[in-house]
């Protein structure tokens, strides 16, 4: 049985760690410098709301090993990011 | 026949091994932990629209330090996974070795933290005041900034308490899964802290 669940985990390649570190490094620098390009503060927040779910998925789908998970698993991590979206249509009344 | 084809159905490997459940645990307490830092993040973003003496963050929050505890806790989330990979083919030395990075940076980002928070106290942000705006922008800083350098402490702690369980031996190249296990949870930390990076820094 220890194994079967060895020989599971080292059946798949390890990812490019470096390229991902790189992406999010990028990325980062990224969202430093649109904070001063001179578009208007929705458009920025627009991109930097994009840049920062990337960087969060590529940690989740790299790092934590999102990739080779079962579905299961992609159902737990989704489950916060669904209740996210329903939690801010429930607020959006809040504003008016 | 009908036997054979139950046992053709069965999985070929079973999901009750003590590795995938503890990683299973991890992830449903991550799930809830990402439902907490959820509504921070959500009812933060709420008001801060409503808000109409929001402070532009970069002006008064320092933006190049932040962006190096960023960088920081990437670089760590980096050895986290080298560490990992270390362990699974056996090399303790690399394990011990990227461990310990992983922890040094986690406490420097600590560290920079506390600076930070005395930095800005004294520059008149506290928990229930602003001297820049909105007091709703110090109130959310600190409890955001706060419960998220909780879980840092936290992960040092739980990191360091693997490192020494791999230099007493009872953590070995057999039951690697914990490092894994504490690997998801030390990425969660920095993947929350991109996040509000980007929300409370950045937006």
């Amino acid at each position: 049985m220890a194994d079967t669940a060895a020989a599971h985990t080292e059946a798949h390649a390890e990812p490019n760690y470096l390229a991902v570190f790189g992406w999010l490094f990028i990325l980062t620098v990224i969202e430093v410098g649109v904070i001063f390009v001179p578009i208007p503060w929705l458009m920025i927040a627009g991109a930097l709301v994009i840049l920062a779910l990337v960087k969060a998925s590529l940690v989740a789908i790299y790092f934590m090993h999102l990739k080779f998970e079962k579905l299961v698993i992609w159902w737990i991590a989704v489950i916060p990011v669904i209740l996210c979206v329903f939690l801010i249509f429930m607020l959006i009344p809040e504003l008016a | 026949m009908s036997q054979a084809a139950t046992l053709h159905r069965e999985p070929a490997e079973s999901p009750l091994t003590p590795e995938s459940w503890g990683k299973l645990g991890m992830w449903i307490f991550l799930c809830g932990d990402a439902m907490t830092f959820g509504t921070l993040i959500v009812t933060f973003g709420i008001m801060r629209i409503a808000a109409d003496n929001w402070p532009v963050p970069a002006e008064v929050l320092g933006i190049n330090l932040t962006a190096a505890m960023t960088f920081l806790l990437i670089c760590s989330s980096v050895t986290m996974v080298k560490a990992l990979s270390g362990i699974k083919r056996g090399n303790m030395q690399e394990f011990r070795k990227f461990m310990l990075l992983t922890i040094l940076g986690g406490t420097a980002f600590l560290l920079l933290q506390a600076y930070e928070w005395n930095h800005l106290i004294h520059l008149g942000v506290t928990i229930t005041e602003n001297k820049y705006g909105s007091p709703v922008f110090g109130d959310t800083f600190y409890i955001m900034t706060g419960f998220h350098g909780m879980h840092v402490f936290g992960g040092v702690v739980y990191l360091a308490v693997i490192l020494v369980g791999g230099l007493t031996g009872r953590i070995h190249q057999g039951n690697s899964s914990v490092v894994e296990i504490a690997g998801l949870y030390w990425h969660f930390v920095d993947l929350v802290w991109i996040l509000i990076f980007t929300f409370v820094y950045l937006l």
